[in-house]
């Protein structure tokens, strides 16, 4: 391919930033221009015109790739920008507030003044201290300051002044018994992989690696293990069919593109625990014969990544990935972390493939799936994070010991996301089958003198829960039975006095907003459901029949799971909650 | 694509579209199949000479056991295979999706789909005067064709053109996301200041008129365009040896444009800038 290049010329600090990829292929066109935008602050045509001349990618390809994600600017801005939150957890808690005071002392949202403007934006996944606002300063290096909880004031001082390199405070986990997966966090300082192996680490690779291949899926799969990211698909015949595939090479890709409003559970793994991941991807690797993992992780967290490259970097130093790990001859794999740009679909499976290969972060059309055609068309395993970090634990404990956890069709424990008007936000770790009640009053349930007006399980695409259900059981079976979904393990909840109706609008706005636009159910339905929220609240007209319809045909007839799930919270507030009616 | 070259013998597939037993050759789509046998399912993404984007979401069908609608221009059929083309569910979701696309897009120019719109009683207007569209001035910058991104659909099928599945010159992209989603240069940036080579492939392939030749445009422009006077005659393009077939377009006694059959084994339906535009000279009196 001739690449015609643009006239327009890159700057001293540009060409900096975009050295280091030289001899590079397309996949680096995400760190790429991640490193012009960290290090200028946006991205012009010259830096773009650079990149493109030393990756090999025609300059519209870079510019639609560079357009598709919202912490990239293609038109100059400051070189500070505050991202404030406003989605649910921080809107409940009041991020409007914070959003009204910035806007009264920093200027309107978007507008540049003073060498910063700010910006509304989607979840930054520290529901637990909402309101969050994140700061990004350009720079060498480019720094970060999260400011969480946010009052008006403590935004308007981050604004206002060069962010002190803070990546916000360690996880704090309120629950003290019986904890499995979050055992660690906050007891075991996180970057040091000589207290992550004192406290058990790097057992259940030792116990793998003795195994042998089969017996782990073996184990996996007796163990019972459904995905955490929401879908619950069985991680044991995910693995066995990957291994299975004669086509190679096999690749493992950890998906921590936590973006779903309302969780924060994987963060609070990666940032508490980080060598378990790494350990966990090394037994999932060697179980599938993958010589390559790759941890795509979402570009709002710094503490996370910061963490995750530490351990990273410890692990390969100390022969525990590269090759021959732990000794074993011819076993070999090493980790790639990937930072996404802000983008909520790439946390689908397969749009987390392109975006690591350098295309836009579209969802494929399934069939063909990962295990068979993946990342770089080749047999891939997908897992979330939670996922992943259960597996050391069947490793150690056996199967039928994880089995005996939770119950017979959802085994083993299960993190919780708890947020909004409840005593205690945090992440929660229960055994499947812990009654939602039982979950709420572990986090010492709503505040004094309120009442529980709602609980959204699952996330945006999750669904609402009444008061009168709170003695289901949180499994996948009996949110099934119940018509609901546990998602990605979000419990939100809402009071009294909680605006449902502009809730349910930031919902609609949130799909709206990150609909990748491919095709067009998802689209424009996303749009049209946001305009008759919108007309239901300020007119109070009767919208149902239009959303019920249009909502069915995203479900129906959307390419991936975000435009099939865009319209179920809504729903489920109209038909349990009387909403919109 | 046509069925009728088969070429290597291929094993046939049995499966049930609409409660009949059909046998198509393997590795057929749905919708391949369905055309071979009669049964007639709408699609505007769909191209005869791309593979398929399943972006337009008009040719969804049914799938016993499948939790969701599939789409018909990309799903193989398989043995066994029950489908359902013209369900209270796939009715519903053709008549919603093509409401969808006409209460935000110009199709005034996009063959078919008025009668589609009146065969499913679609009514784009139920979502209100204040409906979000993607109106917006076409951009005239060059003299060879125009982009009228009024009337896009985003089917993908000029970025493949243009890219890697037939001309290589990746002028065009897809820009910003969700309802913003664009067809788009580089920036923006005028046609000209971009990698076109002016082969006008992106324009035989549009399936809305967004992309037009200039001749058309303007003539639509003044009423002038009339295709019932029109004729269409193919031929050999004389400008090299390779031997690309065109079909030149006269009204009038006017070459008005030129595009390239499909099927031709030589050009599938691509030219470049020469056998699209060089044919003034014919005209020259």
């Amino acid at each position: 391919m001739d690449l015609k290049l643009l006239d327009a010329v890159a700057s001293r600090e540009e060409e900096e930033a975009v050295a280091g990829f030289a001899g590079g292929g397309r996949d680096q066109l995400l760190p790429a221009l991640h490193a012009v935008n960290d290090r200028v602050g946006w991205l012009s045509q010259g830096a773009l015109n650079l990149i493109c001349e030393t990756l090999h990618v025609p300059p519209a390809d870079a510019y639609g790739v560079a357009s598709f994600y919202s912490l990239f600017a293609l038109e100059e801005r400051p070189e500070r920008v505050v991202h404030v939150c406003t989605d649910l957890a921080c809107r409940v808690k009041g991020a409007e507030t914070v959003c009204e005071v910035l806007t009264e002392h920093v200027g309107a949202a978007g507008k540049a003044r003073g060498g910063v403007t700010w910006l509304r934006g989607p979840c930054l996944g520290v529901c637990e201290r909402a309101p969050a606002a994140l700061t990004f300063q350009a720079g060498d290096p480019a720094t970060t300051e999260l400011v969480a909880p946010a009052t008006g004031a403590s935004a308007v001082l981050a604004a206002q002044r060069e962010p002190s390199p803070s990546d916000g405070s360690p996880p704090l986990i309120h629950q003290k018994d019986g904890l499995r997966l979050l055992r660690r966090v906050g007891v075991v300082d996180p970057s040091t992989l000589d207290g992550y192996r004192a406290t058990g680490g790097y057992a259940a690779l030792r116990n793998a690696l003795r195994m042998g291949e089969a017996a782990v899926l073996r184990e996996v799969t007796d163990a019972g293990l459904l995905g955490r990211g929401g879908a619950a698909f069985p991680t044991g015949r995910k693995w066995a069919a990957t291994a299975a595939q004669p086509a190679g090479p096999h690749y493992l890709v950890c998906n921590a593109d936590e973006s779903e409003p309302g969780t924060f559970k994987d963060r609070v793994l990666l940032e508490g625990d980080p060598f378990a991941l790494v350990e966990a991807m090394t037994i999932a690797a060697f179980t599938i014969g993958a010589r390559q993992g790759y941890v795509y992780l979402r570009g709002e967290y710094p503490r996370a990544l910061r963490l995750l490259r530490n351990a990273v970097a410890v692990c390969r130093e100390r022969g525990l990935l590269g090759t021959d790990i732990m000794g074993h001859p011819g076993f070999s794999f090493d980790i790639e972390i990937r930072r996404g740009a802000g983008a909520y679909i790439c946390g689908e499976e397969t749009a987390i493939f392109n975006s690591i290969e350098g295309f836009r972060g579209e969802p494929r059309t399934k069939p063909p799936f990962p295990v068979e055609k993946g990342l770089f068309g080749k047999p891939t395993v997908v897992n979330n994070v939670e996922t992943l970090v259960n597996v050391p634990l069947i490793l150690t404990g056996g199967a039928a010991a994880y089995r005996a956890i939770g119950t017979e069709a959802s085994a083993g424990p299960k993190l919780f996301c708890l947020s909004g008007n409840v005593e205690r936000p945090g992440v929660y770790e229960v055994p499947f089958g812990t009654t939602l009640r039982e979950l709420l009053a572990l986090a010492g349930g709503v505040p004094e003198g309120r009442s529980l007006r709602a609980i959204l399980l699952g996330g945006a695409a999750g669904g609402f829960v009444r008061p009168d259900e709170l003695d289901l059981p949180l499994t996948m079976e009996d949110a099934r039975a119940a018509k609901t979904t546990l998602g990605s393990g979000v419990v939100l909840v809402l009071d009294d006095l909680a605006d449902l109706g502009g809730f349910l609008l930031r919902i609609a706005e949130f799909f709206r907003d990150e609909s990748c636009g491919q095709c067009v159910p998802c689209r424009i339905g996303t749009v049209r459901q946001e305009e008759a929220i919108h007309r239901y609240l300020a007119a109070g007209s009767d919208e149902r029949a239009l959303l019920r319809e249009v909502g069915g045909v995203m479900r129906d007839s959307s390419i991936c799971g975000l435009g099939q799930t865009a319209w179920n919270a809504i729903e489920s507030a109209i038909d349990r909650l009387g909403a919109l009616g | 694509m046509t069925i009728v070259d088969i070429g290597i013998p291929r094993r046939l597939v049995e499966f049930t579209v609409d409660g009949e037993t059909v046998r198509v050759p393997e590795g057929l789509t749905i919708l391949d199949a369905c055309t071979a046998t009669g049964t007639d399912i709408p699609t505007l993404c769909y191209g005869d000479t791309l593979e398929p984007a399943n972006a337009c979401r008009v040719c969804m069908v049914e799938v016993e056991g499948s939790r969701t609608l599939v789409p018909s221009c990309s799903r193989k059929a398989e043995p066994g295979m029950v489908v359902h083309t013209g369900s209270e569910r796939t009715r519903t979701s053709r008549k919603v999706v093509l409401e969808l696309l006409a209460s935000a897009t110009d199709l005034s120019t996009t063959p078919g789909v008025a009668e589609w719109l009146a065969e499913t009683g679609a009514d784009p207007d139920r979502f209100g005067p204040d409906a979000a569209t993607v109106a917006q001035p076409a951009i005239v910058d060059n003299e060879l064709y125009v982009r009228d991104y009024g009337k896009c659909v985003l089917c993908y099928k000029c970025v493949d053109a243009c890219g890697e599945q037939w001309q290589n010159s990746f002028a065009i992209t897809v820009a910003g996301r969700g309802f913003d989603a664009r067809i788009s240069t580089e920036f923006s940036n005028p046609l000209p200041e971009s990698a076109c080579v002016y082969c006008g492939n992106c324009v035989e392939v549009c399936p809305t008129g967004a992309l037009s030749f200039k001749r058309e445009y303007d003539k639509r422009a003044d009423g002038t365009w009339d295709e019932s006077r029109q004729s269409a005659t193919t031929t050999v393009c004389t400008f090299c040896g390779v031997g690309c077939n065109l079909t030149l377009h006269v009204q009038d006694n006017e070459i008005v444009k030129v595009t390239s059959p499909h099927e031709s084994s030589v050009t599938h339906g691509n030219l470049c800038i020469k056998g699209r535009f060089g044919w003034q000279h014919v005209q020259n009196r």
